[in-house]
């Protein structure tokens, strides 16, 4: 603000100053600082305090060969991936279903979003009752007559990370819709009646011209999905707890287990480390994208 | 001039007549229940009850005797509606020593949510209006900082915070834990109300200066009033965010002050004594009132507050 030239550098705009030292404080003490400190300390033989006796690489090294940190991340690799898609695809799906200029649209919506306004725990401890082996579904289907029908993926550990990616999917597809929806409703009118006149049937106009258009609006889902993902925690530790075993183990609660329950600092922070660099691989090609679109515009 | 051709030369001179004559005209009435509209909302409806299964299960479940489920099937309603789960689920229920069922965690979560929400959103709405307002040389470093922090995963930074709120005499009590949510909302929020700010029109900011308003005169006066519905959409993403929140709750808090969803979580998945899930869907029933009466309550602004959440990204 020009208007101040009377008073000193630092006393101008002081309020504003005054106001933003809770931002300022956030992001370089607990952002940064908060990182570098993890990252620093991933590197020591820290165990139930930290301290600084720097060990190298060895809890790196320690960490890709327990066989529990390799588990959460397989299963953090195929849940990652087929919530991407099924994510995707049934909330597209979804979206399209939704723009059709259907009657009762906010009914559906209510109905479609509803179960994101619920906490993962919630979510975990209904989809664990739905799947339990013995009342559940499986028992439903039994008791109608097939009496071999098998469908317990939460005591199966070949199978459980399905069963939790079905909770997740019964709780985020409705955000995706409604991301979705927004893309859809950007797109110009002028371009379907275009594509009417010019005789183009309705799904390859979606799959050619308007999913293309809506490339912006993807990626952004994409990101916002994956950065879920990543953190991905309560869901299995209400849903079964990382069990049967560990077949359902996710990095995030290794992180949790080994610095708050195994009193293995070092190894926590290592294991930290290790998701700020998976979401690191995932947001610097999306920021790239996005700044040189933002350059270019 | 009486052949049958003239005749219909003749209707041709009359208006009326040659419309009839020419058939049916205007756009083709669609039937009600075409074959398109019946496929539509066939999916919708199956969809949307896959939707709802869950919810429905929940609660009849809850209705239920322990004896009526072991027999029947999760589906069926209730035979006799017995209203006790709930009760148990809410003042009786044990976790660990407490024997005060989850109106313990319901209380704490209150407790917690009501000061976080309150906190965040006024450090936040100062922020941002900072930004769009009084931008001062840094300001946007700090703020860039701020929205790329947010992408970095709660795990790297929940030690280093334990550290912290240690230091300051915080760990292990609410007080702690509300200032937890407070940085960890900051992100979104700041983010919201800035771009909210900024599309309030300069001349207005102007006119108040001259007037001789200050930053804070200016905040109160005319920015606060006129930004209601962000505040509205603020209070939504955080009163939902901060009830549903698990991982904060379990490592910053005490046993005795564990928000409602970590009690329920200890409530269900307790390895000891016999299995209640009558008590265990009515417990999880009254942790999801809360956000699901804000979302219904909410309607609309609850999506725009997802909007919101999406520009984030």
């Amino acid at each position: 603000m020009p208007a101040q030239k009377r008073r000193s550098r630092v006393l101008r705009n002081l309020n504003a100053k005054v106001a933003s030292v809770p931002m300022i404080l956030t992001a370089v003490v607990v952002f940064v600082g908060g990182t570098v400190w993890t990252i620093v300390y991933s590197f020591t033989d820290s165990k139930l305090l930290p301290r600084l006796h720097f060990v190298g690489l060895e809890q790196y090294a320690r960490l890709w060969v327990t066989p529990r940190w390799l588990v959460a991340i397989k299963n953090l690799a195929i849940y990652g991936a087929l919530s991407l898609t099924f994510s995707l695809v049934i909330g597209f799906l979804l979206a399209a279903l939704m723009d059709q200029k259907i009657r009762f649209e906010n009914t559906f919506r209510t109905i479609f979003l509803y179960p994101f306004a619920l906490s993962f725990i919630v979510t975990g401890l209904v989809w664990q009752w739905i799947l339990n082996p013995t009342f559940g579904i499986q028992s439903v289907v039994r008791s109608l007559g097939w009496t071999s029908f098998t469908f317990d993926p939460l005591y199966n550990s070949d199978i459980v990370i399905y069963g939790i990616l079905i909770a997740g999917l019964w709780q985020g597809t409705g955000l995706v819709m409604c991301l979705l929806l927004a893309g859809l409703r950007g797109i110009d009118e002028d371009i379907w009646k275009a594509a009417r006149l010019d005789g183009i049937p309705v799904w390859k106009t979606y799959l050619f011209i308007v999913i293309p258009m809506m490339r912006p609006v993807f990626i952004t889902t994409l990101v916002i999905i994956t950065s879920g993902i990543v953190r991905v925690y309560d869901l299995v530790v209400a849903q079964t707890s990382g069990g049967p075993g560990i077949s359902s183990e996710v990095p995030a609660k290794y992180v949790y287990d080994y610095m708050f329950l195994a009193q293995n600092l070092g190894q926590g922070f290592a294991a930290s480390t290790m998701m700020l660099i998976t979401v690191i691989i995932v947001i610097v090609p999306w920021a790239y994208l996005q700044f040189g679109r933002a350059r270019r515009g | 001039m009486a052949d049958p051709p003239s005749l219909e030369a003749a209707a041709s001179r009359l208006p009326a007549v040659s419309r009839q004559l020419a058939g049916p005209r205007g756009p083709k009435p669609r039937p009600a229940l075409s074959r398109r509209n019946a496929f539509l909302y066939g999916t919708l409806i199956v969809l949307a009850l896959y939707y709802l299964l869950p919810l429905y299960v929940m609660v009849v479940t809850s209705l239920k005797g322990m004896p009526e489920i072991r027999l029947g099937n999760i589906f069926s309603p209730p035979v006799e509606i017995t209203f006790e789960p709930w009760v148990k689920a809410w003042s009786t229920v044990c976790t660990g020593l407490n024997c005060d069922g989850l109106s313990r965690g319901f209380w704490n979560s209150v407790r917690i949510t009501v000061p976080s929400v309150v906190l965040s959103i006024a450090i936040a709405s100062v922020n941002g209006y900072a930004l769009a307002n009084w931008r001062f040389k840094g300001a946007n470093i700090f703020f860039t900082i701020l929205i790329v922090g947010s992408f970095v995963p709660y795990q790297v930074m929940i030690y280093p915070i334990v550290i912290i709120l240690r230091e300051i005499g915080l760990y292990g009590s609410l007080w702690g834990l509300v200032l937890v949510h407070s940085i960890f909302g900051m992100p979104i929020l700041t983010l919201l109300f800035r771009n909210y700010f900024t599309s309030i029109p300069e001349e207005l900011f102007r006119a108040a200066r001259v007037d001789g308003a200050g930053f804070w005169g200016i905040y109160f006066k005319i920015m606060m009033p006129m930004s209601l519905p962000i505040f509205v959409v603020a209070v939504i993403i955080q009163t939902t965010g901060i009830w549903n929140d698990f991982l904060f709750g379990v490592i910053y808090t005490k046993p005795d002050l564990y928000p409602m969803t970590v009690q329920l979580n200890n409530i269900v998945n307790s390895t000891q004594g016999v299995k209640e899930y009558n008590v265990n869907m009515a417990a999880t029933i009254l942790t999801g009132v809360v956000p699901l009466f804000v979302y219904f309550a909410s309607g609309k602004l609850f999506v725009r507050g997802i909007a919101a959440g999406a520009v984030k990204g």
